[in-house]
């Protein structure tokens, strides 16, 4: 650049570009690539570096039908790859006259915790970091005060005198905060209910964690490991098809299950039988006999106004 | 200028540690999900809001003092603004995905997400900025006087949108009803005010220095001028800072834990006390200072400046954005520490905008002082031609 300061420029005038200064700005320069292409060093070890095809595919709401073909086929092909086993990977639609619902029976979890590993199982979860949707709080008895809730509790055995339970999960609000601050549309809600993410159209900002007033919200903080053994196979797009680095998830209400007919996995697990979901839009549905008849359910964190469709109960 | 160099490649080979492996490296977590990369550019949006306040002065009041220098702080806010635009950049998990924030290409959720709002006012306010500074240093250049109908209305427009571009920022924290720690209608002002103390303390200094390196002549008069409205902004600033520890600790309900664990410390976890409490004592150092007449000598003046950059830049940072998540939404305490590899990110962006700002003034100081123009363009060097052409 020119000096600016003023002073005279070191060499002779007159002479253009003088040896000197060519071969010491030509060091410079070669310094200077050099030290920027050593500073980059570290992307030679990229976990996941986007192919031409995945950087440039579209959004979910975006793709045609034989758009969304190639791409389950392209993701069918990337699991074989890379765990060596051929999923069945589907883009399964809502259903109609269906809006899902959850309860949840606070009298009867004893708080072990399996729900909580039925479902890093179903829906193929990070092992290391470990990814977990489902985190079960162990609360003294007669308080539901958050703040008291104990996430460590291993005793050698539950249920615990004292204490009462209670697992907490994407409580797929009426009213989502998660989905309002997305800066990309990545995430929303569709029509049975289910708030759900595009795996392939977000931007990891984190947004939507630190909106989520139920913690409900998980980050791939690097590229996710699921043990080839341990991959399910039977896969949904917007439910548990393997996720890549630093994007966001969250539970789906199984979506892979639930949207074929089937229970979610921690409600199957469950062996106090606390869990009980079902279509609030179906007057003979259990959630619906649920919410007519229990005299108390609570809705976590109701003066948020974020109207869970995920509603805790009790024997009364 | 070799030594920015150097830690802007430094903060480059930290990054792309991070683009390679993920956000791991940093100190962030599911439970902590921002960090001080958030910290940081929250800091710099209120730096670049303070552009401002030298602006409010010389087109609004007619102070002459400052007329020449307002380029300098604008320069500030494009560069602040870059850094500001890195920050978000390297916080983002998929960076390569940066496109589907484009409006037209990619899915822009305006207006309901405070985000895309954020991102139209911060480029709005480049714009703003690059386009006044870029088009009178032109004119400057070219030796003529610049037509007021293209710049003038363009001062004005950027002095609402340096408020707004602060007012959304705070919005977005704010907007979260999940975070009572945020939720509070006071964010928005107490981010003005914090702005509006350390971006014209920041001036301050920043003139000093190209007092010293260059012959460009900043008047003492000028800089006490920045002194005042840094005296008001601070009283402000305190005063609403009171009001906050007031409701939150005198009221005692249960939203006050984020508080507590900021202020107190909460169930043994206390990593941020001695943050905020230095902060504090430097901000109500910097306060009695800048009341206090001695404040008025330059000495004071630098150091009362210096304490009120830092006291601010951790009230405002790590004092804001990491208290939000602690306790987690569930209750839970995860305590958030920057990791090394995040540090040495934050430092080289950091050069990197001191860098873009030296260069802005190596360009923009010989073009103010009519040393580099149209008119002496190709001749051999000559003695400053300290032809000031006047443009008001």
């Amino acid at each position: 650049m020119p000096d600016s300061n003023g002073q005279p420029p070191s060499g002779p005038p007159e002479a253009g570009l003088s040896r000197r200064s060519f071969l010491r700005t030509s060091a410079l320069l070669t310094t200077g690539l050099a030290a920027l292409a050593a500073s980059l060093k570290p992307l030679m070890d990229m976990n996941d570096f986007p192919t031409a095809e995945r950087f440039m595919q579209k959004y979910y709401k975006e793709l045609t039908p034989p758009e969304m073909e190639k791409v389950l086929k392209r993701i069918e092909n990337d699991v074989e790859r890379e765990y060596g086993i051929r999923p069945h990977v589907r883009d399964l639609k809502p259903m109609e006259g269906v809006q899902f619902v959850y309860c949840l029976n606070l009298t009867r979890c004893i708080g072990c915790r399996k729900c909580v590993h039925a479902c890093v199982a179903e829906n193929n979860q990070s092992r290391t970091p470990e990814i977990q949707y489902i985190r079960v709080l162990r609360l003294p008895h007669g308080s539901l005060d958050i703040e008291k809730a104990e996430h460590n509790y291993a005793p050698e055995s539950v249920p615990e005198k004292g204490y009462f339970y209670m697992p907490v999960q994407c409580q797929q609000c009426q009213n989502p905060p998660c989905v309002k601050v997305c800066p990309v549309h990545a995430t929303w809600q569709e029509t049975d209910g289910i708030t759900v993410i595009d795996y392939d159209w977000c931007i990891g900002c984190r947004y939507c964690e630190a909106a989520c007033p139920y913690w409900a919200r998980r980050f791939n903080f690097t590229k996710p490991s699921v043990p080839k053994e341990r991959i399910n196979p039977e896969m949904a797009y917007l439910g548990n098809r393997p996720r890549r680095q630093g994007v966001m998830e969250k539970c789906h209400f199984c979506i892979q299950r639930t949207r074929a007919g089937r229970y979610p996995a921690c409600l199957e697990v469950c062996p106090a039988g606390a869990r009980k979901f079902g279509n609030i839009l179906d007057p003979n549905s259990e959630v619906s006999y649920i919410l007519k008849n229990k005299r108390v359910f609570i809705q976590l964190k109701e003066e948020l106004g974020t109207s869970p469709r995920f509603f805790y109960y009790f024997d009364v | 200028m070799g030594g920015l160099t150097l830690i802007c490649l430094l903060g480059i080979n930290a990054y792309a540690r991070q683009f390679a492996q993920g956000l791991i490296v940093t100190g962030m977590s599911d439970e902590v999900s921002w960090g001080v990369y958030i910290a940081n550019f929250t800091f710099l949006v209120g730096v670049a809001a303070a552009a401002v306040m030298m602006v409010i002065p010389v087109y609004i009041y007619n102070n002459s003092e400052l007329h020449d220098l307002v380029i300098f702080g604008e320069l500030l806010a494009v560069a602040a603004i870059l850094m500001c635009l890195a920050f978000v950049t390297v916080d983002l998990g998929r960076p390569d995905r940066f496109w589907h924030l484009i409006p037209g290409l990619g899915q822009f959720n305006f207006p309901a997400s405070m985000l895309s709002w954020d991102v139209i006012v911060l480029n709005g306010y480049l714009v703003l900025n690059a386009h006044i500074c870029g088009y009178l240093l032109y004119c400057r250049y070219q030796n003529r006087k610049p037509a007021k109908w293209f710049y003038i209305p363009f001062v004005f427009i950027a002095i609402v949108w340096a408020v707004s571009i602060h007012t959304v920022t705070a919005f977005l924290y704010v907007g979260l009803g999940g975070r009572p720690f945020w939720n509070s209608a006071i964010v928005g002002p107490r981010f003005l005010a914090s702005a509006f103390t350390a971006g014209p303390a920041l001036i301050i200094l920043a003139l000093q220095v190209i007092r010293r390196v260059t012959d460009y002549r900043v008047t003492d008069r000028a800089l006490l001028t920045l002194r005042s409205i840094v005296q008001v902004s601070m009283l402000i600033n305190v005063f609403l800072l009171l009001n906050e520890v007031f409701k939150e600790f005198y009221s005692g309900n249960l939203h006050v834990a984020s508080s507590r664990y900021l202020y107190v410390g909460l169930h043994g976890h206390h990593a941020l006390v001695p943050w905020i409490w230095t902060a504090i004592v430097f901000n109500l150092a910097a306060m009695v200072l800048l009341v206090l007449p001695v404040s008025r000598s330059l000495r004071w003046l630098n150091l009362t400046c210096v304490l009120a950059i830092i006291g601010i830049w951790i009230e405002k940072g790590m004092g804001l954005v990491v208290p939000g998540f602690i306790p987690s939404p569930l209750g839970e305490i995860v305590e958030y520490r920057p990791s090394l590899n995040e540090t040495v990110v934050c430092l080289g962006i950091w050069a990197f905008g001191l860098l873009c700002y030296t260069l802005f003034l190596r360009m923009s100081v010989p073009i103010l002082q009519g040393r580099i123009s149209k008119a002496n363009e190709g001749a051999h060097p000559v003695e400053p031609a300290y032809v000031r052409a006047t443009y008001h």
